[in-house]
């Protein structure tokens, strides 16, 4: 666990990855895939106790703390979404809280994903950020 | 006069500078006109022009700035009476947008006349716009909200509607055509029956008030509210008609300048319709730009453009009914330029993002309107919302894209 790369290196690969996509096309497919391909959630966290407000599509995230690492699952029933949630945690899952509390999360814009942080899309990039941020700190505090 | 000349969409487009515009890199397909429409040259050129050459306040000033301003200003509210067919100027409010003008009714009107047990009936179609302002009126004053069901493809239970209305019954609050199924309401019929129970109907005309003719007169409803940003005007201007003796034994909405006749610390007097619901300086460049608006509509003229939408109407349903999987809801004869869709497998909101990287604008969601997405149990909508200047080739656009995006969610 002490040799998993940092949120930075994670960030760097993903800009890598997506460097290589030369049309919207291949971008989307590419995060349909990752939606697709995510391990399912335990049907028992997809209640409203963890699911995200303010998103256009349902999005559960579900979190827990193992040797003050933070990991995280999640789903969502629009799969382009599902894809972003999947990005996300393999972002930010496995961090300590503080690492994943300051991570500026710059491969977003980088990728050209930054339209999904927008306020109106509703679509939950923002609000899925604001929860694994919020939960990061609250197993902080309980620390 | 209405043009008898041939519908030419290509002229009617140049008026319209934002259809000019690319979206990632191709030419936009606007589809959204339920949400806003897009709005002519001369309407932005005349807010333009107001800024530019004779920006004052109105009603008040004893300049020529004021006076011109207030001229055009008033010009808009005769264009509004002639629109909808209002017998007096007086009867026609200016307010924000068709939220404002229910809320308006709901706290000036209900302040006054509702009591505890009385009910107020709403539909199943309905906006949030003209549910919640009823809710929170109906908590205050101890009345009750009825629901209008309707059946799987959004027409609503007339027997039901029937059933519901007693003496108790005293407002009846109904869309004039559903914003997210597009479904035309039987709104004669609606006002004709509250009016033989004692009650007053209120018709949201947000979605109809561009597309069909509207004579309040002959329609007989009590409120007739409507938004300038639908009928190719400016946002931030909103209508509420109402018959001039139910304005006059309502309460003022708000307080301050422009809706007093005199006021000392005791108490004041307020001044006459339509100011008395006019409180504070209006948004006199958008209300003014919206008689631009209206008069695009009317230089095209209503029935040419319903034709035209009604085509395009036909094509998109003809089109999306041969996708696999695809169900249009709200699939009935009676209908404005709207449809509405689901895809089995499909979540509205992945098409959504996939359409606009091709450069199409629709609306996916629940479009305002919880409720009625519970009542035919889907999460949201695809919503393709057509008007005057949106061409048979945009739906072919649409189509094709819908069909790549779909391949790339199999």
């Amino acid at each position: 666990m002490e040799t998993s790369p940092s949120i930075s290196a994670i960030e760097k690969e993903i800009i890598g990855d997506f460097s290589m996509f030369e049309t919207w096309e291949e971008k989307y497919e590419y995060i349909i895939d990752l939606g697709k391909k995510l391990a399912p959630l335990n049907e028992t966290f997809k209640t409203d106790d963890y699911k995200i407000k303010g998103c256009q599509s349902s999005v559960w995230i579900h979190s827990f703390e193992k040797d003050g690492r933070v990991f995280f699952e999640g789903d969502s029933d629009a799969v382009i979404v599902k894809g972003l949630v999947s990005l996300m945690i393999h972002v930010l899952s496995g961090h300590t809280p503080q690492e994943i509390i300051d991570a500026p999360l710059g491969f977003i814009d980088e990728v050209g994903l930054s339209s999904h942080l927008a306020q109106t899309r509703s679509n939950g990039l923002r609000a899925m950020i604001k929860q694994m941020k919020l939960d990061a700190t609250a197993f902080k505090l309980k620390g | 006069m209405a043009s008898t000349l041939p519908y030419d969409v290509q002229s009617i487009r140049s008026e319209f500078p934002i259809l000019q515009r690319k979206v990632k890199g191709k030419s936009l397909v606007y589809f959204d006109n339920a949400a806003t429409a897009q709005k002519p040259k001369q309407v932005i050129d005349a807010i333009t022009h107001y800024y530019s050459h004779y920006n004052a306040n109105i009603h008040r000033g004893l300049h020529t700035l004021a006076d011109e301003a207030t001229a055009a200003f008033e010009a808009s509210r005769a264009a509004v009476q002639a629109f909808i067919g209002a017998k007096q100027h007086e009867e026609i409010i200016f307010t924000k947008g068709t939220t404002e003008s229910i809320n308006l009714v709901s706290n000036a009107w209900g302040n006054v006349f509702l009591e505890a047990g009385d009910e107020i009936i709403i539909s199943s179609l309905e906006h949030h716009a003209n549910i919640v302002p009823w809710q929170m009126i109906a908590e205050r004053k101890g009345a009750v909200i009825r629901v209008i069901p309707i059946d799987a493809d959004g027409r609503l239970d007339m027997e039901a509607y029937k059933k519901m209305l007693s003496s108790k019954t005293k407002m009846v609050s109904v869309v004039h055509a559903s914003n997210a199924l597009g479904v035309i309401n039987p709104i004669e019929q609606i006002i004709q029956l509250a009016h033989q129970h004692g009650a007053l109907a209120l018709v949201d005309g947000a979605q109809s008030a561009v597309h069909l003719d509207i004579d309040v007169q002959s329609l007989d409803c009590d409120f007739f509210v409507f938004s300038g940003h639908k009928t190719y005007g400016p946002t931030g201007v909103g209508i509420l008609y109402g018959k001039r003796h139910i304005l006059e034994s309502m309460q003022p909405y708000q307080g301050g300048g422009e809706m007093i006749k005199e006021v000392s610390f005791e108490k004041s007097t307020y001044n006459e319709l339509p100011f008395k619901f006019e409180a504070g300086t209006p948004n006199i460049a958008d209300v003014i730009a919206l008689q631009f608006g209206i008069d695009f509509i009317s230089r095209i003229g209503k029935a040419a453009i319903r034709q035209h939408e009604a085509e395009l109407l036909a094509y998109a349903s003809s089109k999306l009914r041969l996708v696999e999987g695809l169900k249009i809801r709200g699939d009935v004869e009676e209908k404005v330029s709207v449809v509405s869709f689901t895809i089995e497998g499909v979540h509205p909101q992945d098409l959504a993002i996939l359409l606009d990287n091709q450069g199409i604008a629709v609306r996916t969601g629940h479009h305002c309107a919880q409720p009625l997405m519970n009542c035919l149990g889907v999460v949201g909508t695809t919503r393709a919302s057509f008007a005057a200047y949106n061409t048979i080739e945009e739906i072919d656009i649409l189509i094709e894209a819908l069909n790549k995006s779909l391949k790339m969610l199999k």
